[in-house]
């Protein structure tokens, strides 16, 4: 790799970041597959991410399948479906959500919104890239090793995970952790670039209190994926020696098929325990971004002004401490002292405030908005809405006395993929309709959009609100069949049905537009520069889609905050952050903290 | 919307610093950077540790649970990590000297720090030096010690002195801490090789990731190498006199 030779372009503004140092890539090679610039790294990160996603896509039909028409596919075996539902979960939740959100968004917006060149560490953000790709492979193995892949369900809860009942026993298990492991090694070279970048590189004037949203919500979930993915590493070391060298950290003493097996004297529940202190902070990696975005996605397209700005800095940062004091409400079955349910139940509770903030900060900016019904704005009303319902259920959920009986049912599938699924994904659609004109300078095919949006969003209703109910009705979760179950009554089939046929429809919508994302990279209509006429300096840049340095010769310098629409007295109906301040005109807000 | 805070253009806030909270806030909020004038890379040391804190207190944490959680008595570490010396038993004694040439590394190691923001090479090779040998003699013990246990019996899965989560626990904490020291020892190496050619003086760019070093990389190998330290702190304390 040390092919990249460093710059010999002297028009960068070395004076104003001694340490940036950016390389000329000097064949494909270097410029496209061992790329140190962060926004061909946010490319590789969102087409890997992508590509697995649509493996776990697949699964999910698989599995509709089988509980819709049971008895219906043969070639679905009970253990088949336990496989599916654990590459399913761990896919979508590590392999797409994080990835696509840090590595994907994270890389291409970061250094381009706060006005710097590269990321920080261009090498360790490749490696990071090349690190994650390893860790895809390694998961996606295990779907062609001896046994398959492990159907030990997401959470991978020992002892069952490694005992010889379960499928993937002998190599699923092993692969899947140490692709975890790997995993969190690249993640850990990237969160660090994207950290330090926001912390030391920002433009001139980019104070942290003038950052879009996104970036704050980016920031904060890489500091929480920081702190809370080591526990995952450590649970993955400890289940893997526990598998491979026969340890006893999470095994019990433990008798199998009759036989007493050499395990003896570890704490299942100490993997549980760590499991959530990294699974809890996981929700909100993912949510924290989708925030940050939805914001822009919203100011922009209302051209209004952020409603409470500082608020949404505080909320998120409020949101992130506290999602490291809530992982218990997870495991309000797992037989803990009554006295930790009082108190995770009350720092969940407690989520909801700033959360809620949050939803009232996003209406009140819609409020008597100039609001564009372009598809970044429908996601972006789509996911206030999807929000605002898994959020009122994951009040059920915390409170333990409505957990105990909803627990393990398909009221839990709904809860969180309405809040944890549906909701960032549709921002993750609303985010790749307004950026796609900036990476690549041609609009998507806004008719194939609209019809993408629609079914997606009705489509994901149709499937997830009769679940609620099912769960209601105590379907449990997790099951292949339901067989003869006397209290669960006949019409449960029929609902079954109906949601499997809704999430084909859903799941075929997603390739249309994975498709119009081809199509419309080659054969897409051209975009302006600026077209949704967005303040925020990635839009400023000096060529769409930018360059390898990303800014002119001169990096921007900022004078407001991103949220200067519709300021009475202005020409335009917004002001890009760089752009000086008028003679005439008032010292720029800064959202600052008065001093 | 008025009133102007403060320095909003980024150039140097003309008016002194308020002092206090108020002043920690606007600092790090100010533009460009949060830390004024730190290396990226030593930001960048200062959040992996921070990191790299949250494994090993969590290994620790572990550890803890099951050494309370397994039903077999935990063996006695003054017998176990006893040594023979002349016929006599004494209880911890690699063990002293292990964490004693630790800690000496600490020290040979700031002098280094020292003598790099002196421009002084020689001084500060000699001390880089020093500081990967005492490390590589950690490990060397470590791994004396490792094989003592080894031939006594003691197995990740199964220990003839008591719980088999001791056996485990320990080679997978130390382990885990060896493979941070011998991580260290080799970007010491690296860096005393930098140092020596004067890398750092002539500009001159690194193999991999082709950028110009400084001489405060070595004040960034050092908060790693004190942090390596202060982490077999806690391990000795938890394992050996617990």
């Amino acid at each position: 790799m040390a092919k990249a030779t460093p710059t010999d372009i002297d028009d960068l503004e070395t004076a104003d970041l001694p340490e940036m140092d950016l390389y000329h890539p000097k064949s494909f090679l270097t410029k496209w597959v061992f790329s140190q610039d962060a926004k061909v790294i946010a490319l590789q990160y969102a087409t890997t991410a992508t590509l697995i996603g649509l493996v776990a896509l697949v699964l999910s039909w698989l599995m509709r399948l089988q509980l819709g028409f049971p008895d219906s596919f043969d070639f679905i075996a009970p253990t088949d479906y336990y496989q599916y539902i654990t590459m399913h979960g761990m896919i979508m939740v590590i392999y797409l959500l994080t990835a696509l959100f840090l590595g994907g968004f994270g890389n291409y917006l970061i250094p381009l919104m706060i006005g710097a060149r590269d990321m920080v560490f261009p090498y360790m953000n490749m490696l990071s890239y090349w690190i994650y790709l390893a860790a895809v492979l390694l998961l996606a193995a295990t779907f062609f090793v001896p046994g398959g892949p492990t159907g030990a369900g997401w959470t991978l809860y020992p002892p069952q995970a490694i005992l010889s009942g379960t499928p993937g026993r002998e190599w699923g298990i092993v692969l899947m952790l140490a692709s975890l492991a790997l995993f969190i090694v690249g993640f850990t070279m990237g969160g660090l670039n994207y950290v330090i970048t926001v912390l030391q590189a920002r433009a001139r004037g980019m104070t942290l209190m003038r950052m879009p949203l996104t970036i704050w919500g980016i920031f904060v979930a890489t500091i929480l994926a920081l702190l809370a993915f080591p526990s995952l590493f450590v649970s993955v070391i400890m289940l893997l020696f526990d598998r491979l060298l026969n340890t006893s950290f999470f095994m019990p003493h433990i008798i199998e098929f009759g036989e007493k097996l050499q395990y003896g004297g570890g704490s299942p529940i100490l993997f549980q325990h760590l499991f959530w202190f990294f699974g809890h902070p996981e929700v909100y990696i993912v949510a924290v971004p989708a925030f940050g975005i939805v914001s822009d996605l919203i100011a922009t397209h209302a051209r209004k002004n952020i409603f409470g700005y500082r608020m949404m800095v505080w909320a998120i940062l409020i949101i992130g401490l506290l999602s490291f004091v809530v992982w218990a409400h997870h495991m309000y079955v797992s037989g803990m002292n009554p006295y930790f349910g009082f108190f995770f139940a009350t720092s969940t509770l407690i989520i909801a405030v700033p959360t809620a903030i949050k939803v009232y900060n996003w209406v009140l900016t819609l409020w008597r908005g100039n609001i564009h019904l372009s598809l970044p704005m429908l996601f972006a009303i789509g996911f206030i809405i999807t929000f605002i319902n898994g959020g009122i259920t994951g009040l059920f959920l915390g409170n333990v006395i409505v957990d105990v009986p909803l627990s393990d049912t398909m009221f839990v599938v709904a809860h969180f993929h309405m809040v944890m699924g549906v909701a960032p994904i549709l921002v993750v659609f609303g985010a790749i309709y307004h950026w796609f004109p900036l990476i690549t300078g041609r609009w998507l095919n806004q008719t194939l959009g609209h019809l993408h949006f629609w079914i997606t969003f009705v489509g994901a209703y149709a499937i997830y609100f009769p679940m609620h109910y099912l769960g209601f009705m105590g379907v449990p979760r997790r099951y292949y069949s339901l067989g003869e179950t006397a209290f669960i009554p006949d019409s449960v089939a029929d609902l079954n049905k109906f949601i499997t046929l809704a999430a084909l429809v859903v799941g075929a919508a997603q390739i249309v537009f994975i498709f119009n994302l081809i199509y419309s990279i080659f054969w897409g209509r051209k975009a302006e520069r600026n077209p949704w006429k967005a303040t925020t300096l990635e839009w400023q840049t000096e060529t769409m889609p930018p360059r390898h340095g990303n800014f002119g010769p001169q990096l921007p310098r900022v004078y407001r905050w991103a949220y200067d629409y519709s300021v009475p007295g202005a020409k335009d109906d917004f002001i890009p952050q760089n752009q000086p301040p008028a003679p005439d005109e008032e010292a720029a807000p800064t959202g600052a903290p008065p001093s | 919307m008025a009133q102007t805070p403060y320095s909003q253009t980024g150039e140097s806030s003309p008016q002194p610093s308020p002092g206090g909270m108020t002043g920690i806030l606007r600092d790090w909020a100010s533009d460009r950077q949060t830390f004024r004038q730190v290396p990226w890379g030593k930001v960048m040391m200062w959040v992996f540790l921070l990191s790299d804190t949250f494994i090993f207190g969590i290994f620790l944490l572990a550890y803890m649970t099951v050494r309370s959680s397994t039903p077999v008595p935990w063996p006695n570490p003054s017998e176990v990590f006893a040594l023979e010396v002349a016929g006599q038993t004494l209880p911890l004694f690699l063990i002293a000297i292990m964490t004693f040439v630790l800690i000496s590394s600490s020290g040979t190691m700031a002098l280094a720090v020292r003598f790099a923001y002196a421009r002084d090479r020689r001084n500060t090779a000699l001390l880089l030096l020093a500081t990967a040998l005492l490390g590589a003699t950690f490990v060397g013990m470590q791994a004396f010690e490792w094989s003592k246990l080894i031939a006594e019996g003691v197995r990740p899965w199964a220990n003839p002195f008591g719980a088999p989560q001791f056996g485990s626990s320990f080679f997978m904490i130390t382990g885990f801490h060896g493979f941070h020291v011998s991580v260290g020892v080799l970007f010491l190496l690296i860096i005393t090789r930098k140092v020596l050619r004067g890398d750092f003086d002539l500009e001159r760019r690194g193999f991999f990731t082709s950028r110009k070093g400084s001489y405060e990389q070595i004040e960034t190998m050092g908060l790693y190498w004190h942090f390596v330290d202060l982490v077999w702190v806690f391990i000795f304390a938890f394992f050996y006199l617990w």
